[in-house]
């Protein structure tokens, strides 16, 4: 099976997708942002320039999480008052799709859920609030503000075309926790866990001056 | 199927100047500062700006030298990490200063962690993600972790005082949190409250020997003042009576044991009638028994006293060598009733314990006493008896020598469990719950 390869809707060259369910991506020549529905590509804007990131994860960053080998096919980066973090797609070896995200070197690892319970709405979440997922109490922890700078590499939906958006925080005493995503209706959950760098044996991470 | 990788170019960190004073500016950071300052006029800068933005100038007069250095690295847990920044922060109480110093540890891939350093004591603390439950505990705050207990020790609001090096959030002088530390040593968590988020970190007391050692610097770490909020106790943990229930309890165990065990053997056992109106002499000797190899004694007397009394004078004779070792004791039982009900006093019998002889043949001389009362005495034949049963047994315990090393036994975990208690009454003394001095006064 190789992977599919289209021409990119707007300059021609051919646009290939790593990973098969890949919804978004981007035309490495003429950097359109790409969504393909069924087979069809669309061109539906411009990438924009990341800013200068110092996360040790880049693409094709490898990586196990309880002993399934993932490895990182796409990025999110938001950017908001106190800083800003990245939001790594990451496709593990028998095709589920996650996220790692790294928030200033604190890692964890979610992946996007459709619960059974109802969401609270934008107007209805608050920080201290409690919600149920799947038998699990989170505590909306911060509520944040967060300006979308742009995306690299594929992403398993569409997902541009947003500025400022909405993120709760949903922390629980132990390492479990959640986030929801207002930028969409319904909004978007997110679950999963506080991860170790150690714990994750990344293979093929960026170097640094000084640190060999 | 993969494009060949790319390796994108080693990211390098930065190098640039102070818009205030044109001094060079390190960022050792890779870009995760929000904030740095200028090590030469300590002006505070934007680092998210091109132009390093000036948020604040900063007086020469409240500098304060680090004890480990900017840039310092030294390994801790396997992992090397480079000190970025350093901070003082500073409580206020009632007219008095306390400033701790906080060194802001960086790793390009593990992240941030942090060295406190308050009056020559040392915690290294990493920045916790999961939310401790709280709790109460004995009417005052608590907060559980891991299965960990951990005692509001004191808040208060904290200060920043002074600032150096990079930091990846925003910080200036002045900057004011809700500090709150729970204890269980030598582990402490730690809160810091602001108006928009609560953010905890976990503190684990490192020597500062061992500070030193990590990052090879010269001469001697600070001597540690007091006692820290979270120095583990030279004394252990837990509380002192529990320790010395615990030790009562094993001690009283031991001495059933060997009471159960060491009933001895029954050498001379017989069953005698007394009366003062025997005539002759009024001793008797037993028969010859034999005592074998070495053991003390218990010789238990019996008796069918009733609200009465007796003397009984012994010796236990050696028969091959005539040597004698005399003792006496007193029998007294009585009872009744009275407004209070049923008493008694004393008792029918009573053990004599008899230190180990030589082995041999022996005998007993017995010799009781009774005052007579009973019968007329207007015809002068006042009388009193009982009968007695002598049972010398060989080779018992006596109880009381395991009760002795027992509690001499005891001495060194209650002296170590009331210096324990003194270390934590020191410790809590600092803290927002002070202990009631004892014997203050009812």
């Amino acid at each position: 099976m190789s992977s599919p390869t289209s021409n990119c809707p707007n300059c021609g060259a051919p646009v290939q997708f790593r990973w098969s369910s890949a919804v978004q991506t981007a035309c490495p020549f003429c950097k359109s942002i790409i969504v393909r529905t069924d087979l069809v590509l669309e061109n539906v804007g411009k990438i924009a320039d990341l800013p200068p990131d110092p996360s040790p994860i880049q693409l094709l960053t490898e990586g196990v999480y309880r002993g399934d080998k993932f490895q990182v096919t796409g990025r999110l980066v938001y950017e908001y008052e106190n800083g800003s973090w990245n939001e790594w797609h990451i496709v593990f070896s028998k095709g589920a799709s996650g996220w790692l995200s790294d928030a200033q070197l604190q890692f964890a690892i979610s992946f996007m859920v459709n619960p059974k319970e109802a969401v609270p709405s934008q107007d209805h979440v608050s920080r201290g609030k409690h919600v149920q997922f799947g038998g699990t109490d989170y505590e909306v922890s911060t509520l944040t503000v967060a300006m979308y700078k742009g995306f690299e590499g594929e992403l398993p939906f569409p997902y541009y075309g947003k500025s400022d958006m909405l993120f709760a925080d949903l922390r629980t005493s132990g390492k479990s926790f959640g986030t929801l995503d207002y930028s969409e209706n319904p909004p978007l959950l997110f679950l999963g866990e506080w991860v170790d760098y150690d714990e994750l044996q990344l293979k093929n991470v960026r170097q640094f001056e000084g640190w060999a | 199927m993969s494009s060949p990788l790319v390796a994108p170019p080693v990211v390098k960190s930065k190098s640039l100047h102070c818009p205030n004073c044109g001094g060079p500016v390190q960022l050792r950071g890779f870009g995760h500062a929000l904030t740095v300052v200028c090590q030469q006029c300590l002006t505070v800068l934007d680092a998210t700006t091109p132009e390093l933005k000036i948020l604040q100038h900063v007086q020469e007069k409240y500098r304060v030298k680090p004890l480990i250095a900017l840039g310092q690295r030294g390994k801790i847990g396997g992992t090397t990490w480079e000190v970025i920044g350093f901070q003082a922060r500073t409580v206020y109480d009632e007219g008095t200063a306390y400033t701790w110093y906080e060194y802001l540890l960086f790793n390009p891939y593990k992240g941030f962690r942090y060295l406190t350093e308050y009056d020559g004591h040392w915690n290294f603390v990493t920045a916790l993600e999961p939310q401790p439950v709280r709790k109460a505990a004995g009417g005052r705050g608590a907060v559980v972790m891991d299965g960990h207990t951990f005692r509001h020790f004191s808040g208060a609001e904290a200060q920043t005082t002074f600032v150096l090096g990079e930091f990846p959030w925003r910080v200036k002088m002045g900057d004011k949190v809700v500090a709150d530390d729970f204890i269980d040593p030598p582990l402490v968590l730690s809160s810091e409250t602001t108006d928009d988020e609560i953010t905890w970190s976990r503190g684990e007391y490192t020597p500062g020997s061992e500070i030193w050692k990590t990052f090879s610097l010269q001469g001697s770490p600070p001597p540690p003042k007091g006692i820290y909020l979270n120095q583990p106790s030279p004394y252990g943990k837990g509380s002192m009576w529990r320790t010395f229930w615990l030790l009562v309890l094993a001690l009283l165990l031991v001495v059933m044991f060997f009471a159960a065990m060491n009933h001895g053997v029954v050498v001379f056992q017989k069953t005698y009638s007394f009366s003062t109106a025997d005539k002759g002499e009024p001793s008797l000797v037993t028969p010859i028994f034999e005592i074998k190899g070495h053991g003390a004694m218990e010789l238990n007397i019996g008796t069918s006293l009733a609200n009465d009394w007796a003397y009984f004078n012994f010796a236990l004779i050696n028969d091959d060598t005539g040597e004698a070792l005399d003792f006496g004791r007193e029998v007294s039982y009585y009872y009744g009733s009275d407004s209070d009900g049923s008493w008694s006093e004393g008792g029918r019998s009573s053990s004599i314990y008899i230190p180990a002889l030589p082995a041999g043949h022996y005998y007993l001389r017995i010799e009781p006493e009774m005052e007579a009362k009973d019968g007329n005495r207007l015809r002068g034949d006042w009388v009193n008896n009982m009968n007695y049963t002598i049972t010398l047994r060989h080779g018992v315990t006596n109880a009381t020598w395991y009760w002795i090393a027992g509690l001499l036994l005891l001495i060194p975990p209650i002296f170590s469990a009331m210096r324990r208690k003194s270390f934590e009454t020191r410790r809590w003394m600092q803290s927002d719950y002070p202990p009631v001095r004892s014997g203050g006064g009812d």
